[in-house]
């Protein structure tokens, strides 16, 4: 199997107090791996030992190794900005900047040295397309993205992460926000994205992760309790913590 | 991508499993047909082949009930797709004893040394009965048709006259050596009749959300 992203032996502190121990996790490509466990477990911290959004805490400490590709994203002559254009991340709750949905979409291009009106056009057009946007909203392009419904917003982030063209997508609780509709809407389209993307995605609904993801992995107090195939996670997890947590008996 | 019917993935695995059941009917539809076939020309190869072909109704079997098990697992089933995962458990038990009852009844053909001695009309009759029963109760699984499913429970009462004809029948014209395993064999058939017509009440449940279970005439 061909691994887009691996940590190995990461721990991560923030000042003195430990986050994460340990944890190792190959994340295949082309899949959609879900990071499951209670608040405070460290999954969404795991989640951006990945993009390296951790650097922007300036407590926190890492040791152990992150790989995309097979490099060191953690290598010191690495360019942040560019692994973050790889890694793109969608976040809680949708944060769309206040301009246009056509800016929304064309900021990112734009920061990465793309100016022609053509060529933006078309990636307007199609990042809104994959992300399932582009009917409810091809008429009023240039209409405010903040009089968009929630669902819409999510969707509209998700089609800016698009537009520069990632290999990984990382989302956080992606549907927190989002009522039922929307969240189906955003689910089918993780399903449709995985076939060119990989994905990462935190969520607080094991049902979600049962739906939508290949891989499951269980945090539970800064740990990686276990990691499989998401149809035995949810039928014959082996560990009785894993079990328990699924089937909402703590958590 | 663009607008799109949400769960997608889920949606077609439902039509995968409703597939599944109907090649799981039509494969132990054409045993019991088989089966029957082999034993009124006495064609032992037939028979071999029916036995040989339950290990595919099986294996169909343990296929539907993993994938059910895994959309109750990963997807929380409601309403009519909770019947459909409901009665595709249920349909393909009816199947898979469908399936061994056409095997018992090969196994007799291939032990048997030379024919059987005895009016085949009955036995005949008897099975045509029984697969028109099991090929109704798919057909009407396959199209959602109650109506069709309802004449299935109505044609049992004729399986059981045939059963009861037949047994009087085999007492009237059969050596005693042969009487057990023809007695046997109407029984199956009477047994696959019953079988199907769990089917079309399965269709009922799963159509109309009603249960109906027909009363067996005490005899």
């Amino acid at each position: 199997m061909q691994y887009k992203m691996q940590a190995k032996n990461l721990n991560l502190y923030y000042g003195s107090k430990q986050a994460l121990y340990n944890i190792s996790l190959d994340v295949p490509s082309n899949m959609v791996v879900a990071l499951i466990g209670p608040s405070g477990c460290g999954k969404s911290t795991f989640l951006k030992t990945l993009n390296r959004m951790n650097d922007l805490i300036d407590s926190v400490h890492i040791d152990g190794d992150v790989y995309l590709d097979g490099n060191d994203i953690y290598a010191p002559d690495n360019d942040v900005v560019y692994l973050r254009k790889r890694v793109g991340m969608v976040f809680q709750r949708p944060n769309p900047f206040p301009m246009s949905i056509y800016e929304n979409i064309a900021y990112g291009p734009r920061i990465h040295g793309l100016n022609s009106k053509a060529k933006l056009n078309e990636i307007v057009e199609r990042s809104l397309h994959n992300a399932a946007l582009w009917d409810e909203v091809k008429d009023r392009l240039n209409d405010s993205a903040m009089g968009m419904s929630g669902g819409q917003q999510q969707r509209l982030c998700i089609a800016r992460v698009l537009a520069v063209e990632p290999e990984v997508i990382l989302m956080d609780e992606p549907c927190s926000a989002l009522d039922p509709i929307s969240t189906m809407k955003i689910e089918e389209l993780v399903t449709e994205l995985k076939k060119k993307y990989t994905i990462v995605m935190v969520t607080h609904n094991m049902q979600q992760a049962a739906r939508v993801s290949d891989y499951t992995a269980f945090f539970l107090n800064g740990k990686l309790i276990e990691h499989d195939v998401t149809d035995v996670i949810f039928t014959n997890p082996s560990d009785k913590q894993t079990e328990d947590y699924i089937s909402g008996r703590f958590g | 991508m663009d607008q799109q019917m949400t769960r997608k993935a889920y949606t077609e695995d439902l039509l995968k499993i409703q597939k599944k059941i109907v090649d799981m009917g039509t494969t132990a539809s054409a045993a019991a047909r088989d089966s029957i076939k082999a034993l009124l020309n006495f064609d032992k190869d037939l028979a071999a082949q029916v036995m040989n072909n339950d290990d595919i109704i099986d294996k169909l079997l343990i296929d539907i009930e993993d994938s059910c098990i895994l959309l109750i697992a990963k997807q929380q089933p409601i309403a009519h797709d909770l019947r459909i995962i409901a009665t595709s458990f249920k349909i393909s038990t009816d199947l898979e004893r469908i399936g061994d009852h056409a095997f018992d009844i090969a196994r007799i053909t291939s032990n048997l040394k030379k024919p059987f001695n005895f009016n085949k009309s009955y036995i005949k009759e008897l099975s045509d009965c029984a697969v028109t029963m099991i090929n109704m109760s798919i057909q009407a699984y396959k199209d959602g048709d109650v109506s069709l499913a309802e004449q299935v429970c109505h044609e049992d009462d004729n399986a059981d006259s045939l059963f009861a004809k037949t047994l009087t029948e085999i007492s009237n014209y059969t050596s005693v050596e042969s009487l057990p395993e023809l007695v046997f064999i109407s029984r199956y058939l009477e047994r696959i009749g019953d079988h199907a017509t769990n089917i079309a009440e399965w269709v009922i449940y799963l159509e109309t959300a009603e249960r109906i279970r027909k009363t067996k005439k005490i005899k």
